[in-house]
């Protein structure tokens, strides 16, 4: 089954085209991500597919057409876990994953005893029950991308969308919060597309990925397809070593150029 | 979450019926609690309780003191909970009605009512529409400017627009009365605001606008709590944020325009207010909205018994003692706050 299919999509942004005819299926239960050099259009594609900027083409979840389902049944399908998500600093962590509920709760509606329930069930899941009455700003950066990922649960759609879920992280917590994904994956069926930076950590935890560049799509494949030292030179203009070892490619390593003075 | 706003609400509706209380028995005619109970009981049909009060102290409570506490919570109540929904929408902490042009606007119409409204027609009735119109006018110039500026993106050119209409329309203003100077002082009265002319129809003039106003903006509590993640987040739950917003200012805008076009520019309570439940009660709007309707309802209450007394028979304007009595009271909830976002 396809969870996500997206027909010749082209995003402009005033006026300046931003993703340009880009055609690709993600597969029900797998987890994609996007790489691509800086300005390459991952995050803008992402939000494209997350109904928060207008696009041409067509974009479908489960075989839908998003412009024919409501916003909050696209909420309902997915759950988008932005770059650098706003966090209200008094806010207690419970209310906070509460949030994620919305989709589920009428305009006017207030939390059924079903949604409190879930909220606790995804504070559970990333172990945070102990942070339930905490303000968000007492929490570090890793504890509150952990909760950032627990309102994204409990919103408890089928598809998640992470931008750079990563970036602000320390390489034990982007190791924790990417195992973190992992882990869920095993728990509960879940379709996982990400945009990613870091590309180690990209083509260790993907299963697919799909190098963007410029704005359109170059490559799609098996991360060994796709990491590869040729392809890498030629869109980020890195001069690159890829590691494998018997699993396939593990880490890729910039060459420095110039001999140490 | 409901077990949580019974307290706060409950403690609200007592201050309420305080502020209320002390509205009827605070003047120069002593009535007591118990007389002002019968009296009540006595315009409720088959309980046959005679009033106890004489007809002129009847007229004092009924004509006088009660439609006068009655404006005083409703403008209140309207005031703190436009502020509030206001820097709920807008996510900034000192946006109300009257940043976004309305009091500018409504000051430049009543002026205008006042300086050459006398004499065409009976001024009393003309200077709350010029000021409902102005109100709506100086909004209106801010919202077209703000989104011409900015698409509609940004609420930053939103607030910088309010600002730029504000001080047109002041300079307007300003000029009419300095032109006028013999009405001088009516005009001054008017822009501190006030409650003293209040009858039961000036109650029933502002109400309807200001109960289907508050009813509308309630409604929304958790939507604006939700907004409080940032426009792309809330969208990215299902919330249609610009229909959201553009619903909440308008009603907000309605209700303060119909308040003020009563009761003059009364200042503080739509900052003052929402700011102090804030900071006891932490950020949920679900909280806030209410509290503030409640509180800012007794504030004006309280604060226009303080009003007539303290220079009794004179009466201060009572934006004069929101802000005197107001600004002491927030330093200290500011400072006793566990913090302030």
């Amino acid at each position: 089954m396809t969870a996500i299919s997206l027909d010749a999509v082209t995003v402009s942004l005033d006026g300046n085209t931003v993703v340009e005819g880009v055609t690709l299926d993600v597969t029900e239960g797998e987890w994609l991500t996007l790489i691509g050099p800086n300005g390459a259009g991952k995050s803008t594609l992402l939000r494209a597919i997350a109904g928060l900027v207008s696009f041409d083409g067509s974009i479908e979840l489960d075989g839908e057409h998003v412009d024919r389902l409501g916003r909050r049944d696209v909420a309902r399908r997915l759950a988008f876990v932005p770059q650098s998500p706003l966090l209200p600093p008094d806010m207690p962590v419970r209310e906070y994953v509460l949030l994620g509920r919305t989709p589920h709760i009428g305009p006017f509606g207030s939390e059924s005893r079903k949604d409190v329930e879930a909220a606790r069930r995804a504070l559970e899941r990333l172990e945070l029950e102990r942070f339930a009455d905490r303000r968000l700003h007492t929490l570090s950066g890793g504890e509150q991308q952990r909760v950032v990922l627990a309102r994204a649960l409990a919103q408890e759609a089928p598809l998640l969308l992470l931008d750079e879920p990563t970036s602000a992280l320390d390489i034990g917590r982007q190791q924790q919060a990417l195992e973190l994904v992992a882990e869920l994956r095993t728990q509960a069926p879940l379709t996982v597309l990400s945009a990613m930076h870091e590309l180690t950590l990209a083509l260790q935890y993907a299963d697919r990925l799909a190098l963007l560049s410029q704005g359109t799509l170059v490559a799609t494949g098996a991360p060994a397809d796709i990491a590869t030292e040729s392809l890498l030179a030629e869109h980020y203009g890195a001069d690159v070593q890829v590691i494998a070892n018997g699993d396939g490619p593990v880490a890729v390593v910039p060459r420095r150029r110039r001999e140490r003075g | 979450m409901r077990r949580a706003i019974r307290l706060p609400l409950a403690c609200g509706v007592v201050f309420l019926a305080g502020a209320g209380l002390a509205g009827l028995l605070v003047g120069p005619v002593d009535l007591g609690v118990g007389e002002i109970a019968r009296s009540a009981l006595a315009h409720v049909p088959f309980l046959h309780v005679h009033s106890p009060l004489s007809g002129a102290d009847a007229a004092i409570l009924w004509q006088l003191r009660a439609p006068r506490v009655v404006l005083g919570l409703l403008v209140g109540g309207m005031l703190a909970l436009a502020g509030a929904s206001y820097q709920g929408v807008f996510r900034n902490p000192l946006a109300d009605p009257y940043l976004l042009g309305i009091a500018a606007g409504a000051g430049l119409g009543a002026t205008l009512a006042i300086v050459y409204g006398s004499g065409v027609v009976e001024s009393y009735d003309l200077v709350p529409l010029a000021a409902f119109a102005g109100g709506a006018v100086g909004v209106v110039a801010a919202y077209l400017l703000g989104r011409s500026a900015s698409g509609g993106r940004s609420t930053a050119a939103l607030i910088l627009a309010g600002v730029t209409v504000t001080s047109f329309l002041t300079a307007a203003q300003t000029f009419v009365q300095q032109q006028h100077s013999q009405s001088l002082q009516e005009v001054y009265a008017w822009i501190l605001g006030h409650l003293d002319t209040a009858g039961w129809h000036d109650v029933a003039l502002v109400a309807p606008y200001i109960a289907v106003s508050a009813g509308v903006i309630l409604l929304h509590r958790r939507v604006l709590d939700v907004l409080s993640l940032g426009d792309e987040e809330a969208a990215s739950l299902g919330v249609n944020v610009r229909r959201t917003r553009f619903v909440v200012v308008v009603f907000a805008t309605v209700g303060t325009a119909a308040a003020v076009a009563i009761s003059g520019l009364i200042g503080f309570v739509g900052i003052i207010v929402p700011h102090a439940v804030r900071l006891v009660l932490g950020p949920s709007y679900r909280l806030i909205l209410p509290l503030s309707l409640l509180c800012g309802a007794g504030f004006l209450v309280f604060a226009d018994v303080i009003a007539r007394t303290v220079l009794s028979p004179a009466e201060l304007p009572i934006g004069v003692v929101t802000a005197f009595f107001g600004a002491p009271f927030f330093a200290i909830v500011l400072r006793t706050s566990r913090s302030f976002a």
